[in-house]
This record gives structure tokens, C-alpha cells and sequence, in this order.
């Protein structure tokens, strides 16, 4: 296995579920129910596209064909890509980006530890950066989930239909490819079969004081990692690269 | 030709664009200068990942340095080991305090500090204790909001990280 090839996809799964999810959280911008929060969903999204501009350049030089983290970001398309479903997934109502954003928070607090002592040192320096930003957001939307769930009726209907909504795009996260489990054994990338638990007992033990209720396991809809997604994406991009495509040599 | 001593002391009085009462060296931000042939290298590190400051202190440390006569300059950012508030120095907090912001914890060792549950936040204005938390985002991405119970006036906290 080219383990170069291997890592810049790896890399590209993680600063496109950054990218994407930031960007799904930055449509929020001058949007939110009320200020501080539409400033808290802002700075979120400002983390996750650091984030991701960091890895992109990582992943542009991993590669070494030239290109830059804006060449990545704006001149890919849809199959690609290979950020999670459930990043991609449309804002919805308040309390389905909230359940979103949390889900992956929850994911993020946890691969990120384990990422942390990965024998790569760029991506063990990011991991450190990024989970001490993720601990904030995931606090955040914990406090939503109980304000929500255990709010009005109609604010917890709603979060746990939100819930149940994308409970189908959570397995996704956890995939791993043939090149991923090459990384693993090499002591690169985090084996996601080891955090699953972490991750549902962080998710169950904030729905337990959120009144709410886990969906039961049921289809799970994958493919993200084969750059295969909800038609939603295409979209995203089109709006998202739009500019970049029609000023194709711009700068600032 | 300047020594990497004296090319340090010109680059430690940029002020951070965003709050300009401390420079980039007490924030920590500042890393390393060195030459490299007849180009300068400094190396910067970032805050928070998505901190839109690092380009302006990019632009500054650039312009800065061609005031002095040099023409070649390499910015680049280092990520390990990360950015923490630990690194703020003692007179960098009092000069926070002053301008109207809460300085930071002084360990992140402190879980509390992360948890939330901050012991010795205090007003900056009035010096109460007696303080509640507004949001966890504020004006900028290494700030939270805070309103004094006492003294009826709202503040930024730097966050511990």
C-alpha cells in the first residue's frame, strides 16, 4: 500500500468534515434565535474551517502535486469529497443543527484523543489544537441538548425528532477503508472501532439528563468514505465554490 | 545585518490587532525568528485553529521587517507544542485586566478552569466575584462572555486553553 496516498486521503476525511460542517454552521450567521448564539455558531464554524485550512495545507503538501488548500477546497467535486453524511446534512430547524453538531462533537472529543498520539506528528499537533476547541463546542451543545429535551413540549418534540432524524447517518462516521486500517496498524490513524463505545456513552449520558431517548439501532446509511453522499452535498459545494470557480485566479 | 536577539525585540512590540494592549510576544503567539541565508524566518503560532488575527500579524511582522531593510521574510505557523493561556505572563494579565478583560486562569492543569467552573473570575471593572456567565463565544474566538452581578456591567474572560 502507498502509505503517502493512504495518509492524503485520510487527511481529506478529516478537513472535509470540518470544511463541511463549518460551512453548514456558518449559513447560521445573522440567523441564529438570538445574538450570543448566532456569535457561539459562528466561532464554531471559524474552529472548524481553522481546522480544516490547517489539514488542507497538510494534506496539499502530503500529496506534493502543487496544489494549495484553496485548489483542494474549491476545485474538487461531490465524489471527492469525503466528509461524513452527517456534516453535510441541511441546517433543518434550530434543534436539528444543534443534534447535529452535537452527534459530532461527541465523535470529535474522543477521535481526537486517541489522534492525539498518533505516530504522525502534524496530525498528533492538530489533534492536540483541536480537542482542546472541541471540549468548548461540545459543552456548548450538550447545554442545548438539555435545554431542549428538557424544555417546552414542543422544543423537546422536536429535538427528538431531530434525533431520530440522523441517528441513520452516525455509522457513517465510524467507517474505516481498507487504507484507514493500513494507518491504524502503522500507528497513524485512530481505529474507530475503539472509540464507538466512548462515543455512545457521551451521547447517552447527556440524553439521560436531557430526557430524552436513544433511537434503536436500525439502517445506517453509509459511503462517505468511497466518496459516495446524500444529494445535499452537491449543493453545498455549488454555493460554497461558486466564487473561487468564476474567479478562478483571484486573490485578496 | 541584525542579530536573531535584536531581530526578537523589534518583532515583540507588534501589538495583537485584536486587543492591542498586549503584543504578540506576551500572548505567546510569537515563537522563534532565525535567519535563514539572507531571509528571516519567523514562526507564529496560531490561537484558535480558525483565528482570523493570524493573518493581520502576518501582514504586520512583514511590514515591520521591511521598515528595518529587510525584504525576504518566511511566516510560518507551528502547531506543536499547541498554544495555551499558561503561557501569558503575569504582567500580560494585569494589562488585560486593566483594559476591561478578564485574564485567563492560570493553569489549564485546573480542570475547573475548562469544566466552567472558574474560582477566581472576578469583575474586571469592579473587582466582584460575584459574576455570571452570558455565552461561551464572545467577541472574539479566545473570549467568553461574562456580566457582573454587582456592578450591572458585562466583560469579555479570556478563555483558558
Amino acid at each position: 500500500m502507498d502509505k503517502n496516498a493512504a495518509l492524503f486521503n485520510y487527511i481529506l476525511r478529516l478537513a472535509d468534515t470540518n470544511l463541511i460542517l463549518g460551512h453548514r454552521l456558518s449559513e447560521w450567521c445573522g440567523h441564529a434565535p438570538f445574538l450570543e448564539e448566532d456569535i457561539a455558531m459562528a466561532n464554531i464554524a471559524l474552529d472548524l474551517i481553522g481546522q480544516s485550512n490547517s489539514l488542507l495545507q497538510y494534506a496539499a503538501k502530503t500529496e506534493g502535486k502543487g496544489r494549495t488548500e484553496d485548489d483542494l477546497a474549491y476545485l474538487r467535486n461531490e465524489r471527492e469529497y469525503f466528509n461524513s453524511l452527517l456534516s453535510e446534512q441541511p441546517n433543518g430547524d434550530f434543534a436539528f443543527s444543534i443534534v447535529r453538531q452535537f452527534l459530532s462533537d461527541a465523535f470529535d472529543l474522543h477521535f481526537y484523543e486517541v489522534l492525539k498520539n498518533s505516530k504522525d506528528e502534524m496530525l498528533a499537533a492538530l489533534a492536540v489544537k483541536g480537542h482542546k476547541e472541541v471540549i468548548y463546542h461540545f459543552r456548548h451543545t450538550s447545554a442545548w441538548m438539555q435545554r431542549l429535551g428538557d424544555g417546552t413540549d414542543e422544543s423537546h418534540e422536536r429535538i427528538q425528532k431531530a434525533l431520530n432524524e440522523l441517528w441513520c447517518f452516525t455509522g457513517d462516521l465510524f467507517e474505516m477503508t481498507d487504507s484507514d486500517k493500513y494507518l491504524v496498524k502503522e500507528g497513524i490513524a485512530v481505529d474507530t472501532n475503539l472509540i464507538q463505545d466512548k462515543w455512545l456513552r457521551s451521547i447517552d449520558e447527556v440524553l439521560e439528563k436531557s430526557k430524552l431517548s436513544r433511537p434503536a439501532d436500525s439502517w445506517q446509511q453509509k459511503g462517505s468514505r468511497q466518496g459516495i453522499h446524500t444529494e445535499h452535498l452537491g449543493f453545498l459545494l455549488a454555493e460554497m465554490q461558486h466564487l473561487h470557480r468564476t474567479h478562478p485566479q483571484a486573490t485578496w | 545585518m541584525y542579530t536573531k536577539e535584536q531581530l526578537y525585540e523589534f518583532l515583540s512590540h507588534i501589538p495583537d490587532p485584536e486587543i492591542p494592549v498586549i503584543s504578540i510576544q506576551e500572548l505567546g503567539i510569537l515563537r522563534d525568528v532565525k535567519w535563514k541565508d539572507d531571509a528571516v524566518v519567523v514562526e507564529i503560532t496560531p490561537t484558535y485553529s480558525g483565528c482570523p488575527a493570524m493573518k493581520a500579524i502576518e501582514q504586520d511582522i512583514i511590514a515591520l521587517l521591511k521598515e528595518k531593510g529587510i525584504d525576504k521574510v518566511e511566516v510560518s505557523q507551528v502547531y506543536s507544542p499547541a498554544w495555551t493561556t499558561d503561557w501569558m505572563t503575569e504582567e500580560a494579565r494585569e494589562k488585560l485586566r486593566k483594559y476591561g478583560i478578564a485574564p485567563p486562569e492560570k493553569s489549564t492543569q485546573d480542570k475547573g478552569s475548562i469544566t466552567g467552573k472558574i474560582r477566581n473570575l472576578a469583575c474586571p471593572r469592579c473587582g466582584s466575584k460575584h459574576v455570571e456567565m452570558v455565552s461561551q463565544f464572545g467577541s472574539t474566538a479566545c473570549k467568553a462572555l461574562y456580566k457582573c452581578l454587582d456592578c450591572k456591567e458585562p466583560f469579555d474572560y479570556f478563555k483558558c486553553i
